[in-house]
């Protein structure tokens, strides 16, 4: 399988991206720059952190307009498997290719350092590998990581077993001592109703080895792998 | 030409993080009659006034200007 690491002016976590599934996962991947307008041959795309056109405005809101994310949607209405990472999360919301919206941070403060993550469904192409309830050590790196959604579509997604990840504190409880943004119910990743579309905040690829402080971010990205191999 | 000032301003819903800093900043300044403090964004745009600028505001805003999930958005157009 072949795996595709998106740049936008601003991305800053593409190399990271790039280096773990090359270097960790042992699997092909190039670099698509944001003008590219055909993915053909990807199996999965990869949208990373960083600050895509300086986030002017709002996150995210200039990179949906950018050319490659036409061939970004037509990948995943195609069944092909995308997953958004912090900056890359707030693109997919943005787009419309994932429910809800993710505004600043309770507290104004930019967050960045490890937390917990619990997975809320094991069944996904994204956390196959990981156990139910299993507890992620994965950093976050974001000013606007709370996520929201009306309480309609928070209530469609969590029926519908959307939710992927929730922050939590070290034995797994879900707490608002745990939440380090304010997002609604500790939602921490979420898939589309399809389920090849991922997005989260947390980073796994800067998870991907013990040297690192843990490499537990690995079972997020070899659960990909494992899926459609 | 034409000038248009459209106010995008976080749902009430929403906490809004930054207006909640300014207001405490307020009270600290001694200002106690302060209730409540939202804060968004304010766009200036200049446009060519041919055609139906209303609908292209609109437009304007709900494809990029304003996120329909979190945000209101209201305008003005100034000739």
């Amino acid at each position: 399988m072949k795996f595709g690491v998106v740049i936008f002016p601003g991305s800053n976590c593409d190399q990271d991206a790039y280096f773990a599934v090359r270097d960790v996962l042992k699997q092909p991947v190039e670099y698509i720059w944001h003008q590219e307008t055909d993915l053909d041959g990807y199996d999965c795309i990869i949208l990373p952190g960083g600050f895509s056109y300086g986030d002017y405005l709002r996150t995210g809101a200039v990179a949906k307009f950018s050319p490659v994310m036409n061939a970004v949607s037509e990948h995943a209405a195609k069944g092909g498997r995308l997953i958004g990472i912090c900056n890359g999360f707030q693109i997919l919301c943005e787009s419309g290719l994932l429910p809800g919206a993710l505004i600043s941070n309770n507290g104004l403060r930019f967050i960045c350092k490890y937390v917990n993550v619990r997975v809320a469904n094991n069944k996904t192409d994204f956390t196959n590998l990981c156990t139910d309830g299993q507890v992620l050590s994965i950093p976050i790196a974001h000013h606007g990581g709370n996520y929201y959604a009306d309480p309609e579509t928070i209530k469609k997604i969590e029926d519908n077993n959307q939710v992927i990840l929730r922050y939590c504190d070290e034995a797994g409880n879900v707490t608002a001592e745990a939440n380090p943004n304010g997002s609604i119910n500790n939602i921490a990743g979420i898939i589309n109703e399809k389920g090849n579309v991922a997005g989260m905040m947390p980073h796994p690829e800067r998870a991907v080895e013990s040297i690192l402080g843990s490499d537990d971010g690995k079972l997020i990205l070899q659960s990909i792998v494992e899926r459609l191999s | 030409m034409a000038k248009v000032n459209v106010y995008v301003t976080l749902k009430p819903a929403l906490l809004d993080a930054q207006g909640k800093v300014v207001q405490g900043a307020l009270e600290n300044l001694g200002f106690d009659k302060v209730q409540s403090v939202r804060m968004g964004k304010f766009i200036e745009i200049e446009v060519d006034g041919n055609g139906n600028l209303e609908n292209d505001v609109e437009e304007m805003c709900k494809k990029l200007l304003a996120n329909p999930n979190t945000e209101n958005y209201r305008f003005e157009i100034v000739k």
